[in-house]
């Protein structure tokens, strides 16, 4: 259908006085699907707006190019509802406040912006919500230790039903082995009890909270709004009434194995931590001396079999196992906390032992400081900074050897006991046991911690719809855990009534636009299997995709990597952004007006540039800028068909990939490189240097750099001379 | 289920845009209250974030762009929380919003900064270098337009920038208002700042001109700072060969702040890793009492312990004393691990001052370093820094979970 389309120019803000904006308005005066091309002096204003609202009704327009500041700004005011196409064109950042008042090129790049602006608002459509049926919304809690029933009650509070699935015959997790806790508040002398147990009581008599015990997961598949979940469970007779009463029925009969299907619309993975293996750490005494033992078995005898320490010296050795590249690289965050509750157990439960802790650094950050303050105070606990070398006996006693201590000298101290502070190993998180074409499990970003932007955007894992909380993401304590909970809890949620509305969910939230396939045209190559960052697509046997949309994150990794070009979206697709392309006025060679295509990342590259823009650094006016949703979106046939048309270079710039990446959809800019060989070879075809096309990395900060990326590739475009395809 | 009430949060920072978005995202309203010009908090302040040193405002732009895009945010910047009453479900809050001379419709053309004859400090460097009295907050504003100080404007009698402002944006003689709005729940993300270092005595913050904190550090290294990305220091503006940190300047330290910040000590590896990546041969000290560098982040430790020109040193800093001529400082320090006693010249201190909890009690009340460590009432809820020291990623896992509490009325 052909569009009704209105051009607004704003002449505010310079732009008026830098470009001749009604001789663009006049060359719009008869073109097809143009309503008019009128100019205003400020457009955002109350009167501006207002005219543009009233055209539209009047004029029936369905759609509107704005051409006046940046995407970034005023998106309230140049908002007309969701029927209305809204394009807006840069010339205030990205032609007038960084080029040349009244030049030629100045011109020639407000025109081609509009153009371009134009050719996307017309191949382009609103985006209708893709809104799946029997959306659940129920949720999975995947392990009932301290994360997982404090997300349950957080997720009840909110009205919603939890299913908790926990493989243990009892609910509690690490947090229910525990004698007392570390204080978080005051009085910090005095040890906490245990909070655990008081949750699980209250889980267990919250009508919206359903807890499987001695059950696993066998199959996750399916979408957000629509994952079905099969639990398998060995039950005894007891149990299954238990799980009855509450509502749950295993198909089979007591005392076998029983299958129970749930559908639920998003899942918390609270799966936890285990105990690093101490069975390497012999030099310190572990698997060689019966008292030599971990934390967790320390907390374990002195809740179950106290007498035992009695009259005991008892000495712990931090870090053991961590902060350490032959065993664990990171800090586990609770050890420190956790010897100093433990010496405190040696010296109440016998007033003449002594408690001994040897360590790196001791770190109690925040309000643990303050229990660390009281500790200090004990006179039979003793704490020394060094590195414990090893451990032997000495007439029936240990040993512990230690140098670089504080006190200048290496020393050694006999006890009765010795205890490794050893680090928290997240679980396995392919106990999730996923039905995904990307494999059972979360994908890890380091030390198998399933996260993607820890800093940021600390719940994102590559699953949508799954989030990780608790000692699985990072290691934590247990207030840290609690708090864990109902992040993860909340993004559960969101993740349900988004899914319900048709939206995408971070970073492109409220984003109604989805891949669609045209399935005729596939030749099941799997690229867009293998290349979605999120795990968005299954495959059949033969290799044929399966979207499921709402896993998707709308970032268009998938559209950039299909050869056949059959993925698009309704607002962004292969045929609106090769109309752009084609839209630019190409000069011919000997008018050496080189034109150079930038594809700019729309999240930190685009926002740059309106920086450059408005610090007013200038950069060659021969360069067009695209946006687009993320590096990775880019399609090869953008970058053929520029070439085609006859510009002279491509340049993509986008968010830094590698270890510290940027990139909001993890490996999209690090594509370019990866699918850079391809592209080589169409340059090769089309007899063109490989110098046509350029890939810079950027941060949101870095328009300082702007002008000298573009203009240093200008002289390289410059060197190598125009493009031979220009004017066929 | 009814739940019609938007959900009150006090606090523009990361934290509080945090659980706004996210509580919007859910499908609930959203008030976000912020008493600063512009939303970003103390984040937005700083050049970078540990231990990716990548910049805060990445992450932010697409939270701008979060609340840009969702109908259910209402946002008030200049605006400050006076009183809240009531009780879950149905709170009242009254807020005061300070003269804004200019209005929204402001185009962010500049023109008005471009004649105004006035200047002030920069409150966004911490007072180096200065703006006009019309000014845009910085590079990165949201909402992205100008404002006017009107501690250093002259008014109508000046009235240069009413005249030469094309969209009739500006009104000397605006007036604040106070209003009233009701909602369903309370999330405090008020924030902190940083400790008052003139406290300190022995660390002569407020004598010696080379002696900067730590969040002034993160201005006069920014890219978009007053050195525009080169690190002159405060007395000449000379580059310094040398860099002190003092860890724990008023931390741990029953004198001053008891607790541990949590942040410091990985906000000075970050410091000090940035101004190796830019000035190679600089020599770099950090005093410590222990290294609290939580978690994953122990690979950047081990990425500092590796740089020749980055020293770590046990010991606490004892005093500073400024060699007069040059303006350089003498830190003396005990080597704990050498039991000796240091003495470095150098040519910049910085003090990694801690985390000090804010505006929180015209609320909620506090405990005695002012931080609410639970919740008080049902239906307010503090998160992040209102509750204790924390980093980003810690203020933001907290503030999602403060928006479930806060969606449960």
């Amino acid at each position: 259908m052909e569009k009704r389309t209105g051009i607004y120019i704003c002449t505010g803000c310079e732009i008026g006085w830098s470009i001749d904006v009604d001789n663009i308005c006049k060359s719009y005066a008869a073109s097809t699907g143009i309503v008019f091309c009128k100019s205003h002096s400020a457009l955002c204003s109350v009167e501006g707006s207002g005219l543009i609202a009233e055209d539209i009704e009047r004029e029936s327009l369905d759609s509107i190019v704005i051409a006046a500041c940046s995407s970034r700004y005023k998106t309230d005011v140049f908002s007309f509802g969701e029927n209305i196409m809204v394009e807006r064109v840069n010339l205030r950042e990205q032609v007038v406040w960084c080029g040349q008042p009244n030049h030629e090129d100045t011109q020639m790049a407000a025109e081609d912006y509009i153009r371009m602006g134009i050719a996307a608002v017309q191949n382009i459509a609103i985006p209708r919500p893709y809104i799946a049926e029997n959306i659940s919304e129920e949720i999975l809690v995947v392990g009932g230790g301290i994360t997982g029933i404090t997300a349950a009650l957080e997720g009840a509070a909110a009205g919603y039903t939890v299913h908790i699935v926990e493989k243990e015959a009892e609910p509690g997790g690490y947090a229910k082995k525990l004698y007392k806790q570390m204080p978080s508040k005051a009085p910090f002398d005095v040890l906490a009890e245990p909070v655990i147990n008081e949750k699980i009581r209250e889980a267990e008599n919250n009508p919206l909270i359903k807890l499987y015990k001695s059950t696993t997961i066998d199959r996750i598949e399916g979408q957000p709004g629509k994952f079905s979940v099969q639990l398998s469970n060995r039950v005894s007779h007891e149990e299954d009434s238990a799980l009855r009463d509450n509502g749950v029925t295993f198909s089979t009969k007591p005392g076998n194995e029983g299958n129970h299907a749930l559908s639920v619309g998003a899942i918390v993975s609270a799966m936890g931590w285990k105990p690093y293996d101490p069975s390497g750490l012999t030099h310190l005494g572990y698997g060689k001396f019966e008292n030599v033992v971990t934390g967790p078995q320390f907390e374990d005898i002195v809740k179950n079999s106290p007498e035992t320490i009695l009259k005991k010296d008892v000495l712990f050795i931090q870090c053991a196992g961590s902060r350490d590249n032959n065993h664990l690289p990171y800090c586990s965050s609770v050890c420190c906390g956790v010897s100093l509750k433990q010496a405190k157990y040696v010296i109440e439960k016998d007033r003449n032992s002594l408690a001994y802790i040897i360590y790196k650094d001791i770190r109690t950050p925040g309000m643990a400081e303050e229990f660390y303050r009281e500790v200090q105070k004990e006179d039979r606990i003793l704490l020394t900074k060094g590195e414990v070398e090893d451990v032997d006996k000495l007439n029936g006693r240990l040993r512990v050897n230690i140098k670089d201590t504080l006190l200048g000298e290496d020393i050694s101290i006999l006890v009765d006991m010795v205890v490794l502070a050893t680090g928290m190993v997240p679980s396995d998180t392919k106990e999730l046991s996923m039905s995904y074409r990307q494999g059972k499990g979360l994908p890890e970003l380091k030390y198998n911690f399933p996260d993607s932007h820890f800093i940021c955007f600390p719940y994102e894992t590559r699953r949508t719809g799954i989030y990780a909380a608790g000692t699985i993401r990072a290691p934590m304590d247990i207030p840290s855990c609690m708090e864990d909970a109902a992040g993860a809890m909340l993004k559960a949620i969101q993740c349900i009534e988004s899914v319900k509305r048709g939206e995408s969910v971070h970073p492109r939230s409220g984003d109604m636009s989805y891949p669609e396939l045209y399935m005729e045209r596939c030749t099941d190559c799997k690229r867009c299997t293998e290349e979605c960052p999120v795990g968005a697509y299954d495959e059949t046997e033969k290799g044929t995709p399966l979207p499921n949309p709402n896993r998707c994150r709308r970032c268009g990794i998938c559209l950039g990597s299909c050869p056949e070009r059959v993925i698009n979206f309704s607002n962004f697709s292969i045929h609106s952004i090769s109309s752009v392309i084609k839209s630019v006025y190409i000069p011919d060679e000997f008018e050496e007006k080189p034109r150079v295509l930038v594809f700019v990342c729309e999240n930190d590259a685009y926002p740059a540039f309106d920086m450059a823009g408005r610090k007013r650094l200038k950069y060659s006016p021969f360069v067009r800028i695209i946006p687009v949703r993320c590096l990775g979106s880019i399609n090869k046939v953008w970058i053929s068909d520029a070439l085609s048309k006859g510009f002279d270079g491509i340049l993509q710039i986008g968010c830094k990939p590698g270890e510290n990446y940027q990139c909001h959809f993890i490996h999209g800019s690090e594509l370019t490189e990866t699918r850079g060989e391809n592209i080589q070879e169409t340059l090769q075809t089309m007899m063109l240097e490989p110098e046509r096309i350029r890939t810079e990395f950027v941060e949101i900060t870095d328009y300082d750099k702007i002008p000298d990326i573009i203009n240093s590739y200008m002289e390289t475009i410059e060197a190598i001379g125009p493009n031979p395809f220009k004017g066929m | 289920m009814q739940k019609t009430k938007p959900v009150l949060v006090i606090g523009g920072g990361i934290s509080g845009i945090t659980a706004a978005v996210e509580i919007a995202e859910v499908g609930r309203k959203v008030v976000l209250v912020e008493q600063k010009p512009y939303l970003g908090g103390n984040v937005i302040q700083m050049n970078n974030y540990f231990p990716k040193l990548c910049p805060p405002s990445c992450g932010l732009e697409i939270n701008f762009r979060r609340i840009r895009q969702n109908p259910r945010i209402t946002y008030y910047v200049n605006t400050k929380v006076i009183f809240v009453s009531g009780k879950k479900g149905n709170f009242l809050a009254k807020l005061r919003t300070a003269p804004q001379y200019i209005f929204d419709n402001c185009a962010a053309c500049g023109d008005c900064a471009s004649v105004c004859p006035q200047n002030r400090p920069d409150d966004f460097n911490y007072g180096y270098g200065s703006t006009k009295a019309a000014y845009l907050p910085h590079d990165m504003a949201f909402p992205f337009r100008y404002h006017i100080d009107e501690r250093y404007c002259k008014k109508e009698t000046c009235n240069k920038c009413v005249e030469a402002c094309d969209y009739n944006a500006i009104d000397l003689s605006a007036e604040g208002k106070e209003f009233e709005i009701e909602a369903a729940s309370v999330i405090v993300a008020t924030g902190w700042t940083g400790y008052d270092a003139r406290k300190i005595e022995n660390l002569h913050y407020a004598d010696f001109q080379n002696v900067i904190t730590n969040v002034e550090f993160e201005r006069l290294i920014a890219v978009n700072g007053p050195g525009k990305g080169e690190l002159h220091r405060p007395s000449d503006g000379k580059i310094p060969e040398s860099v002190c940190f003092v860890q724990c300047a008023g931390s741990r330290d029953e004198n001053h702040l008891p607790y541990c910040s949590a942040v410091c000590c990985s906000a000075s590896l970050k410091h000090a890793l940035t101004i190796h990546e830019k000035y190679p041969e600089c020599r770099i000290r950090i005093f410590y009492i222990d290294l609290r560098i939580m978690g994953r982040n122990e690979d950047f430790l081990a990425k500092v312990e590796a740089v020749r020109n980055i020293e770590l040193i046990k010991g606490k800093v004892a005093g500073i004393e400024e060699i007069s001529g040059t303006k350089n400082l003498i830190v003396e320090a005990e080597d704990i691990m050498s039991g000796k006693k240091v003495r470095h010249e150098t040519g910049l201190v910085v003090l990694a001052t801690g985390i000090v909890p804010s505006g929180i009690e015209t609320v909620l009340n506090v405990d005695q370093y002012g931080f609410v460590p639970e919740v008080q009432a049902v239906g307010m809820y503090a998160t992040a820094c209102c509750k204790k020291p924390m980093d980003v990623a810690s203020s933001l896992r907290d503030a999602t979970g403060a928006a479930l509490k806060a969606i449960q009325y």
